[in-house]
């Protein structure tokens, strides 16, 4: 299945990247693919942003009293790293860039339902990415990216207000993109589409649209009351004026709970298309895997007291909410069997995006496991707010949500360019970006279960060999991640011609020529069969 | 082996086990890593094996597996399930120990605030960012805070407990071994969070003794005696002691006894009720009394409430008030 070049079609067929090509023509586009695109473009930026942050985080951290910044830096620089990476990079990351060029393509429809507030969904997403980038500029802000109160309502002499407006503003596109995929999704399938045919990425968009609009109109309620408190005085979270800072907690969480799985259940669904094509084999128990997409989005919503064990919240909630996350993990861990069993039997083939599906597996493996640590009430005591955590949510949103997130743009970049990348480059990278990784995060746990807590930029010299060591492994993981910003713009005008299907795969985005016409298929569809319907080995 | 012993011992070296709970949480923790070691390992190579038995153009067979999937779904399903929960109880067991305070403990009061820890014995001796405790003596931490919330962590003992203003928390723990113990402040307080940084030391019964010979009181008599310095200073009594009993109920032998305030069913009089009841009176009317008490949140500071308490619940109920339960 080596992708072959193929020639330069005589005449070009005019694609989504070819008619207007003015400036104003992509600013003004309701063509979910180009929207796409300047999401890619976004969101790379933010990326570049939140990880210069983490950059100099581990330059401070690779000496335990060093003093390359002040500590009011630095708890500006973490919280700009959580904020960042969280509201402008991985909640958007996936269903954004690769949720809108392809949702409409895999479900065999020329676009989402509603077009124009899609491309509002884009301009309200950059205004709140202005916004936090203003509160940035002007001094940023020390609360961290979970705004605890009464820090953060009333001690902190950071920019909050402008921050949780940037924060604020972004959810509404969150919210504007999970409706419109919703409404797409129930709407616009195919004939013969049925819901138990649809590809699994398809399935998890529709789960993470359901959460992106339940959940985050709960984080704008928290925001905007910690705004009223901070502005107006009102007690809310402040004991001092008659709140209570542990309700700011259960907000809080009642939404960024469920956005850990909008980060993370996208992957799920790139995860089951990379391993199908490559293993040219259908998803073992396919029912079983939209099910536990849609039950860890449901439990999801019932677990946010996990991060409160050692709050002073009640005892007995502890234990309902320790036992609801032993529930919510089993899915995951489903998951994980499921796709060695889509290998097993297969006819294997080692190409960049499988590279990355098999480190999202070994990574989101160890995360999981390590949830399971923190879900244990007795053993969450020691490990809380410590290093342990740190390493355990990377290992999660990075090391699965990330790694997948790359696998799926290498995977549809001959659809999204039409052009094959650099297969050795990129497999060169994806190997750095797993060995990085590992340096990166791996001491983390170690230094978290010796006591290490977060969010401290100067450490007792016990912790130094580990920090160290985790420096160093940023530093490779930062090449990782700086390689595909070379090849893939240069693939983009120079990588040979892909064709429209390179992997010879099933899915109904292969079946219209790449990149793809700006109304995506000449003819509609008609689906006959089940999804992955790879024929007998 | 003796890597894996070198490591063990490197660790172990760092993080000691030094309270009567830390041997139980490392029990779980341990077995959690080998459930996790023995996972990781047998999918790695499991995996591996698959990625090169069934590689693109293999001769390796790929007829269909014989048994149907739902039943190694099911499979799959239970036993993560039941290993789930059988960590999910252990660990609940565990907590609900470390969360059970034994009755009669000796107390220390902390109190956090930006960027310190201020520690207060019954007796009047008052330290800042160290705690002195007794080897194999149990001791109760009153907690709380002043302005943010902090956290009160120990590592050497698995002890956790964030500390939140308008609360008063407990915590406790057994120190089993002698040593100096890092306090750390886990919960993110601001510029200095990472200076937060305190130790608890344990000493032999012996050394104990001698250092409370040789720790002058920095305080004016007992946390009880200073209560009730207090409770006179902010004329408590003026109410409470009322000899008709009309303006408010008499606090004698209030403490660990159920109350039934107005709106807010039954309520057992403990340290947060005794405490919100100081600062926030009005939350708890109780029928009968037509005057509202005045909120002192914000008059008086959290290190004297924790006094004051101390003085509250040292007060017995006198023979001839038994009728008088508010």
């Amino acid at each position: 299945m080596t992708p072959s070049a193929v020639p330069e079609p005589a005449r070009a067929a005019p694609s989504y990247l070819g008619g207007r090509t003015t400036v104003a023509s992509w600013l003004g586009t309701s063509d979910h693919k180009r929207i796409a695109l300047l999401y890619l473009f976004t969101i790379t930026f933010f990326f570049m942003i939140g990880a210069a942050a983490a950059a100099l985080m581990r330059w401070q951290l690779a000496v335990p009293t060093l003093d390359l910044v002040t500590s009011d830096t630095y708890n500006r620089l973490f919280t700009l790293h959580g904020v960042v990476m969280v509201w402008f990079f991985l909640i958007p990351s996936i269903p954004t860039v690769l949720g809108n060029f392809l949702l409409p393509l895999m479900i065999g429809a020329r676009d989402v339902a509603f077009p124009k507030l899609n491309l509002a969904s884009w301009y309200i997403f950059v205004c709140g990415g202005l916004l936090a980038l203003y509160a940035i500029v002007v001094g940023g802000v020390d609360t961290g990216w979970t705004f605890y109160t009464p820090y953060s309502s009333t001690y902190s002499n950071g920019h909050v207000m402008l921050m949780a407006a940037g924060i604020f503003v972004a959810g509404f596109s969150s919210i504007a993109t999970g409706l419109n995929f919703i409404v797409t999704v129930h709407k616009l399938r195919a004939p013969g589409l049925t819901w138990f045919r649809l590809p699994l990425l398809v399935w998890a968009i529709y789960a993470t649209s359901i959460i992106m609009v339940l959940a985050t109109p709960v984080l704008a309620i928290t925001l905007l009351l910690m705004g009223l408190e901070r502005v107006g005085g009102i007690g809310i979270f402040d004991p001092r004026i008659g709140g209570d800072p542990l309700l700011f907690q259960h907000l809080f969480w009642f939404y960024s709970h469920p956005a850990v799985y909008i980060m993370i259940l996208p992957s799920m669904g790139v995860m089951s298309e990379i391993i199908t094509t490559f293993s040219r084999k259908r998803i073992f128990g396919y029912p079983v895997m939209a099910f536990s997409i849609l039950s860890i989005a449901g439990l999801g919503f019932l677990v946010w007291g996990h991060h409160m064990f050692v709050s002073s919240q009640s005892v007995y909630a502890g234990v309902v909410f320790s036992f609801l996350s032993f529930l919510v993990s089993v899915p995951s861990a489903i998951k994980v069997f499921n796709w060695i069993g889509t290998l097993y039997r297969g006819s294997i083939t080692l190409a960049t995006p499988l590279l990355y599906a098999l480190g999202f597996l070994a990574l989101f493996t160890i995360g999981g496991l390590t949830g399971i640590f923190l879900a244990t009430l007795a053993v969450d005591v020691h490990l809380h707010d410590t290093y342990f955590v740190i390493a355990h949510f990377h290992f999660i949103m990075v090391g699965g949500g990330v790694m997948a997130y790359l696998g799926g743009i290498h995977y549809w970049w001959p659809k999204i360019s039409g052009r094959m990348y650099p297969e050795r480059w990129a497999a060169v990278a994806a190997v750095t970006i797993f060995v990085g990784f590992n340096l990166t995060f791996f001491p983390q746990y170690l230094l978290g279960y010796l006591g290490m807590p977060r969010r401290y930029m100067t450490y007792p010299a016990e912790f130094h060999t580990l920090n160290v060591v985790s420096s160093l492994g940023a530093v490779v993981l930062a090449v990782g991640y700086l390689l595909p910003l070379f090849y893939l713009p240069r693939s983009f005008f120079r990588g040979p011609r892909a064709g429209p299907n390179p992997w010879k795969a099933t899915g109904l985005e292969w079946q219209t020529p790449s990149p793809p016409p700006p109304e995506n298929f000449s003819e509609t569809p008609v689906v006959t069969g089940p999804p992955y319907d790879y024929p007998p080995l | 082996m003796t890597p894996v012993r070198a490591i063990c011992g490197w660790v172990s070296g760092w993080l000691p086990a030094a309270s009567g709970v830390a041997p139980q949480v490392d029990g779980i923790f341990r077995e959690l890593m080998i459930a996790s070691i023995a996972v990781v390992v047998v999918l790695t190579v499991l995996t591996l094996c698959i990625l090169v038995r069934f590689r693109h153009g293999s001769k390796a067979s790929r007829a269909a597996v014989g048994i149907a999937t739902w039943k190694i779904e099911a499979l799959w399903i239970t036993g993560t399930l039941v290993v789930f929960l059988l960590f999910f109880y252990q660990g609940a067991r565990v907590f609900a120990d470390m969360e059970r305070i034994p009755p009669g403990l000796p107390e220390i009061t902390v109190v956090g605030r930006q960027w310190m820890w201020d520690v207060r014995y019954a007796d009047g001796r008052r330290e800042f960012n160290v705690v002195h405790v007794q080897q194999d003596a149990p001791v109760r931490l009153v907690l709380s805070s002043e302005d943010v919330i902090h956290s009160f962590f120990v590592p050497a003992f698995r002890v956790k407990q964030d500390v939140v203003p308008g609360k008063i928390v407990s915590t406790w723990f057994d120190p089993t071994r002698t040593g100096t113990y890092s306090i750390f402040c886990a919960q993110y307080c601001g510029t200095a969070h990472a200076q937060m940084i305190g130790a608890v030391v344990v000493l032999s019964p012996r050394d104990y003794a001698a250092w409370v010979r040789r720790a002058a009181p920095a305080l004016a008599g007992t946390a009880e005696s200073r209560g009730r310095l207090i409770y006179l200073r902010y004329g408590c009594a003026e109410c409470h002691e009322d000899p008709q009993g009309r303006r408010a109920p008499s606090l004698a032998g209030l403490y660990g006894t159920e109350v039934r305030p107005a709106d807010a069913g039954i309520i057992r009089a403990d340290e947060q009720y005794l405490h919100d009841a100081v600062l926030l009176a009005p939350k708890y009317r109780l029928p009968g009394y037509t005057r509202t008490m005045p909120t002192y949140s914000g008059i008086i500071s959290p290190p004297d409430v924790t006094d004051l308490l101390a003085y509250l619940r040292s007060l017995r109920r006198p023979p001839a008030a038994l009728s008088a339960t508010p």
